[in-house]
């Protein structure tokens, strides 16, 4: 725990005024939920904005009180760390929509009084990045110093950098895609039904029906948890390895794979309570996100307003946003003659690389975060 | 940083200011800074080590990942997007040479091409006499751990751009000291170490 920021403790950001949303619907009020670290400088140049993954959250450094689990990004966020609590001021909110605190399906609804549940409105990217731009105002925060975020964050960013091109100075995308591609959307597809076809779901009035759809967001969550790991890293930590003596050609768990998925799956719908109806919510985000669609599908257009300099990051194992993935973003904002740099680091962690320590992955981070830190004032 | 060597100097002198670079193999960024500086250029530099990557990037450049025995080039950049793409002392590393000036003067309107002459005097004197690969100051690596698999004489160039329809703009043929001398003027392919060529589509 000495390495990190310590204990640290969520706040709420409560808006009494409606957002309207992409979809058309209206939220009457809705909370955020955020933590910060570090402090906010004089002049407020030293701020940066983290976006959080599918089943992330806002607690993204540090340990709360009487737990021993960090955040998720606590190998890269705290004191001397590749973004350096020292020296600047980090703030991560929970997206609209979650089941961490921030205003989502597990609320109530204000107008019925009742559990929200499955009439909470689809939301998307550009959603996300509204309610974000108000925290930013509620923080007093003219403009980032930088937005940094991996996989769905990473999307976040750049929604960002084409929807407030001067809220912010840089954009760190990492392990990220312009769009989703079909068969991300078919996996998608897939952890839906699985969780919309679980008996328990009551076309998502479960909570007030008692019970969760345990079994099915369990299947959700396995399914996309293969497609974070690599064929490659699955090999090595399981092999054909079996957790009996021998052979029992029964149905039960053999390989050591399937108990390692199995457990994944429960641990998500149960220890870690998750949402079905957030779960449902996050994927739907995900695959409508597509900024270049609203420029004749011309992702180079999208940024043409885009005046952030960015770094993006691949990982060489990562099947799920390819490396070729980032390589369309690095085009894209080449065309618009941005400052960018890219990295494509060397790894067989799959997707999931980018929350995971790695000696070239953080002294990139570090390095690109020392000239984002080099440009805040006092 | 590492120090700014003569070469680099050289290639400044035949870069416009305010013109649009491309390195390729830019290492820590040294030369791409240097021009900065001097001709305040902008650009990107390319480069494939994890680790020069990083100090590229410590350097403050924009500085892209890339293999360049890949199609990288021609899939980033539109034709004609800079002013030069330079390639120091790398010719000789890459898979298909032929094939990467090809995309280099696609996406640049001039190169700029710097690399070691294996008809140098030296080279020619250890093959001739000792029957052995020649292992010198400007190439002193053993046939076997060498990253050079394309080695070639000015000559060679000369006839590959010729091939090529690539007109020679400029040629400066120098020592490893990167000065050139009266034998050197006479005979190039012989007594020159190192060239750097300013070369275009005709």
């Amino acid at each position: 725990m000495t390495d990190s920021i310590g204990i640290v403790t969520p706040q709420t950001f409560a808006v009494d005024q409606p957002l309207k949303l992409v979809s058309g619907a209206v939220l009457p009020k809705f909370d955020l939920m955020y933590e910060t670290y570090g402090q906010l400088n004089a002049d407020a140049s030293n701020a940066v904005l983290i976006c959080h993954a599918l089943s992330g959250d806002h607690h993204v450094a540090g340990y709360h009180e009487g737990s021993d689990k960090p955040g998720w990004w606590n190998d890269y966020i705290g004191p001397n760390k590749p973004i350096d609590t020292n020296k600047l001021f980090v703030v991560c909110s929970n997206n609209l929509g979650s089941c961490r605190g921030s205003t989502g399906p597990t609320t109530l609804n204000p107008e019925t009084g009742r559990v929200y549940g499955s009439d909470f409105p689809i939301v998307t990217c550009r959603d996300w990045v509204n309610s974000q731009n108000l925290l930013r105002a509620h923080l007093g925060i003219e403009q980032w110093a930088a937005i940094v975020g991996g996989s769905m964050g990473g999307m976040q960013v750049m929604q960002w950098a084409i929807d407030y091109p001067d809220k912010l100075r840089h954009a760190l995308v990492i392990a990220a895609a312009p769009k989703l591609s079909a068969q991300n959307i078919a996996f998608n597809e897939v952890a839906r039904r699985a969780i919309m076809t679980d008996p328990e779901f009551h076309e998502g009035r479960f909570i007030e029906a008692g019970t969760t759809p345990k079994g099915g967001l369990a299947l959700a969550r396995m399914l996309g948890h293969l497609t974070y790991l690599s064929d490659d890293m699955m090999g090595a930590k399981f092999g054909r390895e079996l957790r009996t003596e021998s052979l029992k050609y029964s149905f039960d768990v053999e390989f050591q794979v399937e108990s390692y998925l199995r457990y994944q799956g429960e641990k998500f719908a149960t220890k870690q309570n998750f949402d079905a109806n957030t779960y449902l919510l996050m994927t739907k985000a995900l695959d409508y996100f597509d900024p270049a669609a609203e420029f004749d599908n011309d992702l180079s257009q999208a940024f043409s307003q885009t005046q952030a300099k960015f770094l993006v990051v691949s990982f060489t194992s990562d099947w799920r946003f390819s490396p070729a993935r980032s390589h369309e973003i690095v085009r894209a904002l080449l065309d618009n003659d941005l400052d960018v740099s890219y990295a494509e680091v060397e790894s067989e962690h799959g997707h999931d690389a980018f929350l995971l320590p790695n000696t070239h992955y953080e002294g990139i981070f570090r390095a690109y975060m020392q000239r984002v830190t080099a440009e805040t004032g006092r | 940083m590492n120090p700014i060597t003569p070469e680099f100097k050289l290639i400044a002198d035949w870069i416009e200011p305010n013109s649009h670079v491309l390195d390729l193999g830019c290492g820590d960024g040294t030369l791409l800074n240097h021009l900065k500086q001097t001709r305040s250029i902008r650009g990107y530099g390319m480069e494939i080590d994890p680790q020069k990557n990083i100090q590229a990037m410590l350097n403050g450049i924009n500085v892209i990942q890339s293999n360049l025995d890949s199609e990288d080039l021609i899939h980033y950049f539109d034709p004609e997007s800079f002013d030069y793409v330079i390639m120091t002392q790398a010719l000789q590393v890459v898979r298909r040479p032929d094939i990467l000036l090809d995309h280099m003067l696609t996406i640049g309107k001039q190169i700029i091409i710097t690399f070691p002459n294996f008809a140098h005097w030296k080279m020619r004197a250890q093959l001739l006499l000792k029957g052995r690969m020649p292992e010198t100051d400007t190439l002193p690596y053993h046939w076997y751990d060498t990253p050079n698999i394309h080695l070639c004489t000015f000559n060679d160039f000369e006839d590959l751009c010729e091939e090529k329809n690539i007109e020679v703009v400029a040629r400066t043929v120098v020592n490893n000291q990167h000065q050139s001398n009266l034998g050197i003027r006479l005979m190039p392919n012989l007594m020159g170490e190192v060239a750097l060529y300013k070369v275009q589509r005709k």
